[in-house]
Protein backbone atom coordinates (compact mmCIF):
# COMPACT_ATOMS: atom_id res chain seq x y z
CA UNK A 1 0.00 0.00 0.00
CA UNK A 2 0.79 3.24 -0.94
CA UNK A 3 -0.21 6.45 1.07
CA UNK A 4 0.40 9.86 -0.63
CA UNK A 5 -0.42 12.67 2.58
CA UNK A 6 -0.60 16.44 1.64
CA UNK A 7 1.70 16.35 -1.08
CA UNK A 8 2.79 19.84 -2.76
CA UNK A 9 4.75 20.88 -5.15
CA UNK A 10 5.50 23.99 -6.89
CA UNK A 11 8.03 25.16 -9.71
CA UNK A 12 9.38 28.36 -9.15
CA UNK A 13 6.13 30.60 -8.75
CA UNK A 14 3.48 28.41 -9.94
CA UNK A 15 1.94 25.51 -7.61
CA UNK A 16 1.45 22.15 -9.56
CA UNK A 17 0.28 20.11 -6.96
CA UNK A 18 -1.67 22.19 -4.43
CA UNK A 19 -2.57 19.53 -1.58
CA UNK A 20 -3.02 15.80 -2.66
CA UNK A 21 -3.85 12.41 -0.48
CA UNK A 22 -4.73 9.63 -1.43
CA UNK A 23 -4.41 5.58 -0.28
CA UNK A 24 -3.01 3.16 -3.31
CA UNK A 25 -4.28 0.10 -2.25
CA UNK A 26 -2.11 -3.48 -2.57
CA UNK A 27 -3.21 -5.86 -5.33
CA UNK A 28 -5.22 -3.04 -7.07
CA UNK A 29 -5.09 -0.81 -10.22
CA UNK A 30 -4.86 2.49 -8.87
CA UNK A 31 -5.42 5.23 -11.58
CA UNK A 32 -4.76 9.01 -11.76
CA UNK A 33 -6.43 10.55 -14.03
CA UNK A 34 -6.36 14.41 -15.37
CA UNK A 35 -6.43 16.45 -18.00
CA UNK A 36 -2.62 17.10 -19.62
CA UNK A 37 -1.26 19.55 -17.25
CA UNK A 38 -3.22 18.73 -14.19
CA UNK A 39 -0.22 17.41 -12.40
CA UNK A 40 -0.73 14.26 -12.60
CA UNK A 41 2.99 12.89 -14.12
CA UNK A 42 4.26 15.18 -10.92
CA UNK A 43 2.14 13.61 -8.37
CA UNK A 44 3.72 10.44 -9.67
CA UNK A 45 7.02 11.31 -9.99
CA UNK A 46 6.92 12.60 -6.37
CA UNK A 47 5.48 9.50 -5.64
CA UNK A 48 8.35 7.63 -6.69
CA UNK A 49 11.37 10.19 -5.11
CA UNK A 50 12.09 11.99 -8.89
CA UNK A 51 10.28 15.01 -7.36
CA UNK A 52 11.10 16.17 -4.40
CA UNK A 53 7.88 17.20 -2.82
CA UNK A 54 7.73 20.69 -1.33
CA UNK A 55 5.60 19.49 1.74
CA UNK A 56 3.69 16.15 2.61
CA UNK A 57 4.75 12.69 2.68
CA UNK A 58 4.61 9.76 0.89
CA UNK A 59 4.37 6.24 2.88
CA UNK A 60 5.33 3.03 1.22
CA UNK A 61 3.17 0.12 3.69
CA UNK A 62 3.80 2.72 6.10
CA UNK A 63 7.54 3.90 5.96
CA UNK A 64 7.68 7.91 5.46
CA UNK A 65 9.93 7.63 1.60
CA UNK A 66 10.01 11.16 1.73
CA UNK A 67 12.16 11.47 5.01
CA UNK A 68 14.57 8.75 4.20
CA UNK A 69 18.26 9.38 3.49
CA UNK A 70 19.43 8.26 0.04
CA UNK A 71 20.39 4.72 1.15
CA UNK A 72 17.03 4.12 2.35
CA UNK A 73 15.65 5.45 -0.72
CA UNK A 74 17.76 3.13 -2.86
CA UNK A 75 16.73 0.24 -1.14
CA UNK A 76 12.64 1.13 -1.72
CA UNK A 77 13.70 1.45 -5.12
CA UNK A 78 14.46 -1.46 -5.64
CA UNK A 79 11.25 -2.88 -5.02
CA UNK A 80 9.09 -0.39 -7.29
CA UNK A 81 9.21 -0.76 -10.93
CA UNK A 82 8.25 1.92 -13.82
CA UNK A 83 6.80 1.76 -17.04
CA UNK A 84 7.73 5.35 -18.65
CA UNK A 85 5.64 6.90 -21.25
CA UNK A 86 7.75 5.88 -24.30
CA UNK A 87 9.11 2.84 -22.56
CA UNK A 88 12.41 4.37 -21.59
CA UNK A 89 14.51 1.16 -22.77
CA UNK A 90 18.36 1.59 -23.00
CA UNK A 91 18.78 1.78 -27.35
CA UNK A 92 22.46 0.54 -26.95
CA UNK A 93 20.97 -2.60 -25.54
CA UNK A 94 19.31 -5.70 -27.01
CA UNK A 95 15.84 -6.64 -25.46
CA UNK A 96 17.11 -9.47 -23.11
CA UNK A 97 20.21 -6.78 -22.27
CA UNK A 98 17.37 -4.16 -21.09
CA UNK A 99 15.86 -6.71 -19.10
CA UNK A 100 18.62 -8.49 -17.57
CA UNK A 101 20.22 -4.89 -16.76
CA UNK A 102 18.35 -4.85 -13.23
CA UNK A 103 19.36 -8.08 -12.86
CA UNK A 104 23.10 -7.90 -13.20
CA UNK A 105 22.92 -4.79 -11.19
CA UNK A 106 20.91 -6.38 -8.22
CA UNK A 107 21.79 -10.23 -7.77
CA UNK A 108 24.74 -12.31 -8.11
CA UNK A 109 22.65 -14.64 -9.88
CA UNK A 110 24.93 -16.96 -12.56
CA UNK A 111 24.11 -15.79 -16.50
CA UNK A 112 21.83 -18.84 -16.64
CA UNK A 113 19.49 -18.13 -13.61
CA UNK A 114 19.05 -14.40 -15.20
CA UNK A 115 18.74 -15.93 -18.71
CA UNK A 116 16.06 -18.23 -17.40
CA UNK A 117 14.38 -15.47 -15.05
CA UNK A 118 14.31 -13.02 -18.70
CA UNK A 119 12.65 -15.93 -20.31
CA UNK A 120 10.15 -16.08 -18.05
CA UNK A 121 9.00 -12.53 -17.39
CA UNK A 122 9.30 -11.94 -21.72
CA UNK A 123 7.11 -15.77 -22.13
CA UNK A 124 4.66 -13.23 -19.61
CA UNK A 125 4.37 -10.38 -21.40
CA UNK A 126 4.13 -12.52 -24.44
CA UNK A 127 7.32 -11.58 -26.46
CA UNK A 128 9.16 -14.92 -27.27
CA UNK A 129 12.19 -14.67 -29.66
CA UNK A 130 12.33 -11.05 -29.22
CA UNK A 131 15.93 -11.24 -27.54
CA UNK A 132 18.24 -10.10 -29.53
CA UNK A 133 16.36 -7.27 -31.40
CA UNK A 134 16.81 -3.81 -30.14
CA UNK A 135 14.23 -1.24 -29.14
CA UNK A 136 14.79 0.63 -32.84
CA UNK A 137 13.75 -2.80 -34.32
CA UNK A 138 10.43 -2.70 -32.51
CA UNK A 139 6.80 -1.32 -32.36
CA UNK A 140 5.11 0.80 -29.42
CA UNK A 141 3.27 -1.60 -27.99
CA UNK A 142 6.25 -4.15 -27.72
CA UNK A 143 8.28 -1.74 -26.44
CA UNK A 144 6.12 -1.55 -23.30
CA UNK A 145 5.64 -4.99 -23.01
CA UNK A 146 9.66 -4.90 -22.63
CA UNK A 147 9.26 -1.86 -20.68
CA UNK A 148 6.66 -4.41 -18.72
CA UNK A 149 8.95 -6.79 -18.22
CA UNK A 150 11.62 -5.03 -17.20
CA UNK A 151 9.89 -3.66 -14.41
CA UNK A 152 8.82 -6.41 -13.25
CA UNK A 153 12.10 -8.36 -13.73
CA UNK A 154 13.00 -7.77 -9.97
CA UNK A 155 10.16 -8.94 -8.44
CA UNK A 156 8.50 -5.34 -7.61
CA UNK A 157 5.98 -4.65 -4.40
CA UNK A 158 4.97 -1.65 -6.30
CA UNK A 159 4.64 -0.87 -10.23
CA UNK A 160 4.09 2.55 -11.57
CA UNK A 161 3.03 2.87 -15.10
CA UNK A 162 3.48 6.79 -17.05
CA UNK A 163 0.35 6.85 -19.66
CA UNK A 164 1.09 3.30 -20.53
CA UNK A 165 -1.47 3.68 -23.51
CA UNK A 166 -0.26 6.89 -25.09
CA UNK A 167 0.78 6.51 -28.64
CA UNK A 168 -1.30 2.51 -29.26
CA UNK A 169 -4.22 2.06 -31.51
CA UNK A 170 -7.30 0.60 -29.32
CA UNK A 171 -6.44 -2.82 -29.41
CA UNK A 172 -2.79 -2.61 -28.38
CA UNK A 173 -3.68 -0.31 -25.20
CA UNK A 174 -6.21 -2.88 -24.20
CA UNK A 175 -3.46 -5.89 -24.26
CA UNK A 176 -1.49 -3.29 -22.16
CA UNK A 177 -3.94 -3.13 -20.16
CA UNK A 178 -5.00 -6.11 -19.06
CA UNK A 179 -1.47 -7.26 -19.00
CA UNK A 180 -1.31 -4.35 -16.26
CA UNK A 181 -4.09 -6.02 -14.67
CA UNK A 182 -3.16 -9.82 -14.96
CA UNK A 183 0.16 -8.93 -13.26
CA UNK A 184 -1.08 -6.63 -10.61
CA UNK A 185 -3.27 -9.64 -9.61
CA UNK A 186 -1.12 -12.17 -9.64
CA UNK A 187 1.92 -10.77 -8.20
CA UNK A 188 -0.45 -8.88 -5.49
CA UNK A 189 1.54 -6.02 -6.45
CA UNK A 190 0.29 -1.94 -6.07
CA UNK A 191 -0.13 -0.10 -9.11
CA UNK A 192 -0.10 3.06 -9.93
CA UNK A 193 -1.68 4.03 -13.45
CA UNK A 194 -0.88 7.61 -14.82
CA UNK A 195 -3.75 7.52 -17.75
CA UNK A 196 -5.95 9.62 -19.65
CA UNK A 197 -7.38 7.06 -21.43
CA UNK A 198 -11.28 6.45 -21.05
CA UNK A 199 -10.73 2.83 -21.99
CA UNK A 200 -7.91 1.79 -19.15
CA UNK A 201 -10.25 3.65 -16.74
CA UNK A 202 -13.23 1.31 -17.69
CA UNK A 203 -10.43 -2.02 -18.01
CA UNK A 204 -9.02 -1.74 -15.29
CA UNK A 205 -9.66 1.21 -12.57
CA UNK A 206 -10.16 -0.17 -9.21
CA UNK A 207 -9.52 2.92 -7.65
CA UNK A 208 -9.46 6.06 -9.42
CA UNK A 209 -8.28 9.62 -8.26
CA UNK A 210 -9.39 12.67 -10.29
CA UNK A 211 -6.97 15.51 -10.90
CA UNK A 212 -7.68 18.90 -11.33
CA UNK A 213 -5.48 21.65 -11.71
CA UNK A 214 -3.60 19.96 -9.25
CA UNK A 215 -6.32 19.30 -6.71
CA UNK A 216 -7.90 16.14 -6.32
CA UNK A 217 -11.20 16.68 -7.76
CA UNK A 218 -12.90 13.49 -7.15
CA UNK A 219 -11.73 9.87 -5.98
CA UNK A 220 -13.73 5.87 -6.14
CA UNK A 221 -14.27 3.27 -8.40
CA UNK A 222 -15.21 2.47 -12.02
CA UNK A 223 -18.64 1.86 -11.08
CA UNK A 224 -19.20 5.00 -9.24
CA UNK A 225 -17.42 7.21 -11.89
CA UNK A 226 -20.43 6.40 -14.00
CA UNK A 227 -23.10 7.91 -11.60
CA UNK A 228 -20.55 10.77 -10.46
CA UNK A 229 -22.49 14.28 -10.28
CA UNK A 230 -19.06 15.68 -10.30
CA UNK A 231 -19.42 17.88 -13.03
CA UNK A 232 -15.62 18.75 -13.86
CA UNK A 233 -15.02 14.90 -13.82
CA UNK A 234 -18.21 14.38 -16.52
CA UNK A 235 -16.50 16.98 -18.72
CA UNK A 236 -13.63 14.96 -18.30
CA UNK A 237 -14.46 11.46 -18.62
CA UNK A 238 -17.71 11.68 -20.83
CA UNK A 239 -16.30 14.39 -23.13
CA UNK A 240 -17.53 13.28 -26.42
CA UNK A 241 -21.20 12.67 -27.32
CA UNK A 242 -20.43 8.97 -27.98
CA UNK A 243 -19.31 8.50 -24.36
CA UNK A 244 -22.19 11.00 -22.91
CA UNK A 245 -24.87 8.30 -24.72
CA UNK A 246 -23.36 5.45 -23.68
CA UNK A 247 -23.07 6.27 -19.75
CA UNK A 248 -27.03 7.59 -20.20
CA UNK A 249 -27.86 4.04 -21.29
CA UNK A 250 -26.12 2.91 -18.66
CA UNK A 251 -27.38 4.69 -15.82
CA UNK A 252 -30.97 3.62 -17.30
CA UNK A 253 -30.13 0.04 -17.51
CA UNK A 254 -28.79 0.25 -14.07
CA UNK A 255 -32.20 2.36 -13.36
CA UNK A 256 -34.21 -0.76 -14.74
CA UNK A 257 -35.62 1.20 -17.77
CA UNK A 258 -33.81 -0.66 -20.14
CA UNK A 259 -33.66 -4.74 -19.57
CA UNK A 260 -29.82 -6.18 -20.04
CA UNK A 261 -31.60 -8.32 -23.17
CA UNK A 262 -32.98 -4.93 -24.53
CA UNK A 263 -34.83 -4.53 -28.05
CA UNK A 264 -32.43 -3.02 -30.11
CA UNK A 265 -35.08 -1.62 -32.18
CA UNK A 266 -36.90 0.05 -28.86
CA UNK A 267 -33.76 2.12 -28.54
CA UNK A 268 -33.22 3.21 -32.16
CA UNK A 269 -35.31 5.69 -33.36
CA UNK A 270 -38.15 4.72 -35.91
CA UNK A 271 -38.58 7.62 -37.38
CA UNK A 272 -34.83 7.88 -38.46
CA UNK A 273 -34.42 6.58 -42.51
CA UNK A 274 -33.41 3.45 -42.96
CA UNK A 275 -29.51 2.45 -43.36
CA UNK A 276 -30.81 -0.39 -45.49
CA UNK A 277 -31.08 0.05 -48.92
CA UNK A 278 -34.52 -0.27 -50.66
CA UNK A 279 -34.21 -3.04 -52.79
CA UNK A 280 -33.03 -5.51 -50.00
CA UNK A 281 -35.68 -4.24 -47.84
CA UNK B 1 23.18 34.50 -12.05
CA UNK B 2 23.20 31.88 -14.24
CA UNK B 3 27.04 31.08 -14.43
CA UNK B 4 27.08 31.06 -10.66
CA UNK B 5 24.02 28.54 -10.40
CA UNK B 6 25.60 26.42 -13.33
CA UNK B 7 29.02 26.24 -11.41
CA UNK B 8 27.18 25.55 -8.12
CA UNK B 9 25.36 22.95 -10.48
CA UNK B 10 28.44 21.31 -11.65
CA UNK B 11 30.39 21.08 -8.59
CA UNK B 12 27.09 19.40 -6.87
CA UNK B 13 27.80 17.03 -9.86
CA UNK B 14 30.51 16.22 -9.16
CA UNK B 15 30.36 15.79 -5.06
CA UNK B 16 27.59 13.73 -6.52
CA UNK B 17 29.51 11.26 -8.07
CA UNK B 18 31.31 10.00 -5.25
CA UNK B 19 29.00 6.99 -4.06
CA UNK B 20 29.62 3.48 -3.78
CA UNK B 21 28.90 1.69 -6.86
CA UNK B 22 26.05 -0.85 -6.36
CA UNK B 23 27.74 -3.48 -8.40
CA UNK B 24 31.60 -3.06 -9.04
CA UNK B 25 31.40 -5.41 -12.49
CA UNK B 26 28.81 -3.50 -14.06
CA UNK B 27 30.47 -0.25 -13.07
CA UNK B 28 34.11 -2.01 -14.73
CA UNK B 29 32.15 -2.89 -17.80
CA UNK B 30 31.30 0.56 -18.53
CA UNK B 31 34.34 1.68 -17.84
CA UNK B 32 36.24 -0.26 -20.70
CA UNK B 33 32.86 0.64 -22.73
CA UNK B 34 34.10 3.98 -22.14
CA UNK B 35 37.69 3.55 -22.50
CA UNK B 36 36.63 2.14 -25.97
CA UNK B 37 34.42 5.20 -26.70
CA UNK B 38 36.84 8.15 -26.05
CA UNK B 39 40.04 6.24 -26.85
CA UNK B 40 39.65 3.78 -29.55
CA UNK B 41 36.88 5.80 -31.12
CA UNK B 42 39.33 9.02 -31.16
CA UNK B 43 42.09 7.96 -32.20
CA UNK B 44 41.96 7.97 -36.45
CA UNK B 45 41.39 11.76 -36.20
CA UNK B 46 43.84 12.23 -33.46
CA UNK B 47 46.68 10.97 -35.30
CA UNK B 48 45.33 12.27 -38.98
CA UNK B 49 45.60 16.03 -37.03
CA UNK B 50 48.96 15.30 -35.54
CA UNK B 51 50.65 14.19 -38.66
CA UNK B 52 49.86 17.14 -40.54
CA UNK B 53 50.13 19.21 -37.44
CA UNK B 54 53.65 18.28 -37.48
CA UNK B 55 54.36 18.56 -41.32
CA UNK B 56 52.93 21.92 -41.22
CA UNK B 57 55.58 23.29 -38.51
CA UNK B 58 58.27 21.90 -39.99
CA UNK B 59 57.48 23.78 -43.29
CA UNK B 60 56.54 26.47 -42.07
CA UNK B 61 59.84 26.62 -39.23
CA UNK B 62 62.08 25.90 -42.36
CA UNK B 63 60.09 28.97 -43.97
CA UNK B 64 60.94 31.42 -41.21
CA UNK B 65 64.70 30.28 -40.95
CA UNK B 66 66.12 32.18 -43.87
CA UNK B 67 69.29 32.85 -42.32
CA UNK B 68 72.27 30.23 -42.55
CA UNK B 69 73.95 31.04 -39.26
CA UNK B 70 71.38 28.70 -37.68
CA UNK B 71 71.51 25.08 -38.21
CA UNK B 72 68.59 22.94 -39.97
CA UNK B 73 69.11 20.83 -36.80
CA UNK B 74 66.99 23.59 -35.26
CA UNK B 75 63.85 23.11 -36.94
CA UNK B 76 63.24 19.80 -35.57
CA UNK B 77 64.02 21.42 -31.98
CA UNK B 78 61.60 23.55 -32.77
CA UNK B 79 58.73 21.23 -34.16
CA UNK B 80 59.76 18.83 -31.05
CA UNK B 81 59.29 21.80 -28.59
CA UNK B 82 56.34 23.08 -30.18
CA UNK B 83 54.42 19.90 -30.74
CA UNK B 84 55.26 18.33 -26.99
CA UNK B 85 54.43 21.83 -24.91
CA UNK B 86 51.35 23.21 -27.11
CA UNK B 87 50.05 21.11 -30.61
CA UNK B 88 49.91 17.32 -28.54
CA UNK B 89 47.86 18.71 -25.60
CA UNK B 90 45.81 21.67 -26.65
CA UNK B 91 45.33 21.29 -30.35
CA UNK B 92 44.47 17.68 -29.53
CA UNK B 93 42.15 18.03 -26.81
CA UNK B 94 40.17 21.02 -28.47
CA UNK B 95 39.50 18.44 -30.97
CA UNK B 96 38.51 16.12 -28.52
CA UNK B 97 36.25 18.06 -26.87
CA UNK B 98 34.27 18.50 -30.35
CA UNK B 99 34.75 14.45 -30.57
CA UNK B 100 33.97 12.54 -27.09
CA UNK B 101 32.67 15.83 -25.12
CA UNK B 102 30.10 15.87 -27.94
CA UNK B 103 29.74 12.37 -28.12
CA UNK B 104 29.06 12.48 -24.08
CA UNK B 105 26.76 15.47 -24.27
CA UNK B 106 24.61 14.26 -26.38
CA UNK B 107 24.49 10.25 -25.12
CA UNK B 108 23.46 11.77 -21.99
CA UNK B 109 21.06 14.52 -23.57
CA UNK B 110 19.49 11.52 -25.14
CA UNK B 111 19.23 9.35 -22.19
CA UNK B 112 17.47 12.38 -20.03
CA UNK B 113 15.25 13.41 -22.87
CA UNK B 114 14.09 9.77 -23.35
CA UNK B 115 13.57 8.96 -19.51
CA UNK B 116 16.80 6.32 -19.34
CA UNK B 117 17.82 8.23 -16.82
CA UNK B 118 14.89 8.33 -15.26
CA UNK B 119 14.33 4.17 -15.43
CA UNK B 120 17.82 3.83 -13.51
CA UNK B 121 16.92 6.47 -10.77
CA UNK B 122 14.06 4.27 -10.52
CA UNK B 123 15.91 1.21 -10.11
CA UNK B 124 18.28 2.61 -7.43
CA UNK B 125 20.49 3.59 -9.38
CA UNK B 126 22.90 6.95 -8.64
CA UNK B 127 23.14 8.26 -12.52
CA UNK B 128 25.87 10.23 -11.59
CA UNK B 129 28.03 7.77 -10.49
CA UNK B 130 26.93 5.03 -12.94
CA UNK B 131 26.87 7.17 -15.91
CA UNK B 132 29.41 10.10 -15.81
CA UNK B 133 32.39 9.06 -13.10
CA UNK B 134 33.23 5.97 -15.54
CA UNK B 135 33.22 8.76 -18.54
CA UNK B 136 35.39 11.21 -16.76
CA UNK B 137 37.63 8.68 -15.37
CA UNK B 138 38.38 6.88 -18.85
CA UNK B 139 39.02 10.54 -20.17
CA UNK B 140 41.53 10.74 -17.56
CA UNK B 141 43.31 7.45 -18.55
CA UNK B 142 42.78 7.78 -22.50
CA UNK B 143 43.47 11.68 -23.50
CA UNK B 144 46.73 11.47 -21.74
CA UNK B 145 47.29 8.23 -23.78
CA UNK B 146 46.10 10.13 -27.03
CA UNK B 147 48.40 13.64 -26.61
CA UNK B 148 51.12 10.64 -26.24
CA UNK B 149 50.66 9.38 -29.59
CA UNK B 150 49.88 12.63 -30.87
CA UNK B 151 53.48 13.89 -29.79
CA UNK B 152 54.65 11.01 -31.14
CA UNK B 153 53.01 11.03 -34.63
CA UNK B 154 53.23 14.83 -35.04
CA UNK B 155 57.23 14.81 -34.48
CA UNK B 156 57.31 11.88 -37.08
CA UNK B 157 54.98 14.00 -39.24
CA UNK B 158 57.36 16.69 -39.20
CA UNK B 159 60.36 14.11 -40.18
CA UNK B 160 58.08 13.08 -42.93
CA UNK B 161 57.67 16.43 -44.56
CA UNK B 162 60.73 17.66 -44.21
CA UNK B 163 62.54 14.89 -45.39
CA UNK B 164 60.40 14.66 -48.66
CA UNK B 165 60.14 18.61 -49.18
CA UNK B 166 63.99 18.60 -48.78
CA UNK B 167 64.20 20.70 -46.05
CA UNK B 168 65.81 18.48 -43.72
CA UNK B 169 67.77 15.46 -43.97
CA UNK B 170 66.56 12.00 -41.81
CA UNK B 171 69.61 12.30 -39.54
CA UNK B 172 69.77 15.91 -39.28
CA UNK B 173 66.21 15.86 -38.08
CA UNK B 174 66.83 12.65 -35.32
CA UNK B 175 70.06 14.54 -33.85
CA UNK B 176 68.03 17.64 -33.68
CA UNK B 177 65.43 16.06 -31.64
CA UNK B 178 67.95 14.58 -29.19
CA UNK B 179 69.39 18.30 -28.89
CA UNK B 180 68.41 20.29 -25.48
CA UNK B 181 65.54 18.21 -25.37
CA UNK B 182 63.80 18.81 -22.09
CA UNK B 183 61.99 16.05 -19.93
CA UNK B 184 59.89 18.33 -17.70
CA UNK B 185 57.99 19.55 -21.06
CA UNK B 186 56.77 16.10 -21.67
CA UNK B 187 55.66 16.37 -17.90
CA UNK B 188 53.95 19.36 -18.83
CA UNK B 189 52.24 18.42 -21.34
CA UNK B 190 51.04 15.30 -19.30
CA UNK B 191 49.70 17.49 -16.87
CA UNK B 192 47.96 19.77 -19.16
CA UNK B 193 46.16 16.40 -20.78
CA UNK B 194 45.08 15.38 -17.63
CA UNK B 195 43.12 18.46 -16.90
CA UNK B 196 41.68 19.10 -20.12
CA UNK B 197 40.77 15.32 -20.05
CA UNK B 198 38.83 16.58 -16.77
CA UNK B 199 37.47 19.60 -18.32
CA UNK B 200 36.25 17.91 -21.34
CA UNK B 201 34.86 14.95 -20.32
CA UNK B 202 32.77 16.54 -16.83
CA UNK B 203 31.85 20.00 -19.20
CA UNK B 204 30.26 17.68 -21.74
CA UNK B 205 28.59 15.22 -19.08
CA UNK B 206 27.25 18.77 -16.91
CA UNK B 207 25.73 19.92 -20.16
CA UNK B 208 24.40 16.54 -21.16
CA UNK B 209 22.73 14.80 -17.78
CA UNK B 210 21.34 18.53 -17.35
CA UNK B 211 19.46 19.15 -20.72
CA UNK B 212 15.35 19.78 -20.77
CA UNK B 213 13.71 19.55 -23.68
CA UNK B 214 13.49 17.52 -26.64
CA UNK B 215 16.32 16.62 -29.51
CA UNK B 216 16.38 20.31 -31.05
CA UNK B 217 18.06 20.95 -27.08
CA UNK B 218 20.28 17.98 -27.16
CA UNK B 219 21.87 19.30 -30.47
CA UNK B 220 21.87 22.87 -28.49
CA UNK B 221 23.84 21.51 -25.14
CA UNK B 222 26.24 19.49 -27.22
CA UNK B 223 27.16 22.75 -28.87
CA UNK B 224 27.55 24.41 -26.33
CA UNK B 225 29.27 21.43 -24.05
CA UNK B 226 32.00 21.93 -26.57
CA UNK B 227 32.18 25.78 -26.69
CA UNK B 228 32.59 26.03 -23.21
CA UNK B 229 34.98 23.15 -22.87
CA UNK B 230 37.55 25.00 -25.62
CA UNK B 231 36.97 28.20 -23.66
CA UNK B 232 38.03 26.37 -20.33
CA UNK B 233 40.49 24.67 -22.00
CA UNK B 234 42.35 27.91 -23.40
CA UNK B 235 41.80 29.92 -19.98
CA UNK B 236 43.60 26.60 -18.18
CA UNK B 237 46.40 26.63 -20.75
CA UNK B 238 47.00 30.19 -19.92
CA UNK B 239 47.10 29.41 -16.64
CA UNK B 240 49.03 26.09 -16.10
CA UNK B 241 51.76 27.85 -18.65
CA UNK B 242 52.06 31.13 -16.23
CA UNK B 243 52.05 28.87 -13.27
CA UNK B 244 54.50 25.83 -14.69
CA UNK B 245 56.27 27.26 -17.57
CA UNK B 246 58.41 30.02 -15.07
CA UNK B 247 61.72 30.97 -15.82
Amino acid sequence: MIEVKNIKKTFGDKTVIEDVSAVMKAGQCNLIIGASGSGKTVLMKCMVGLFEPDGGHVLYSGQDFTAMSNEEKTEIRKEIGMLFQGSALFDSLTVEQNIMFPLSMFTTWSHKKKLDRVNEVLARVNLVDTNKKYPAELSGGMKKRVGIARAIVLNPKYLFCDEPNSGLDPQTSLVIDRLIKEITLEYNITTVVNTHDMNSVMEIGNYILYMYKGNKEWEGNKKEIIFSKNQRLNDFIFASEFLQDAKDMRMLEEAGKISDDRNMDEMLDKDAPSLVPPDEE
Amino acid sequence: MTIFSDIGRYLLMIKGMFSKPENGRMYWKEFIHQCTEIGVGSLGIVAIISVFIGAVSTIQTAYQLVTPLIPRSTIAQIVRDTVILEFAPTLVCIVLAGVAGSRIASELGNMRVSEQIDALEIMGINTKTYLILPKIIAALLMIPLLVVIAMVLGILGGRIAGVSAGIISGNIYDKGLLEYFVPYNVFFALVKAYVFAFIISSVAAFYGYYVKGGALEIGRASTKAVVVSCIVILFADYILSALLLKQ
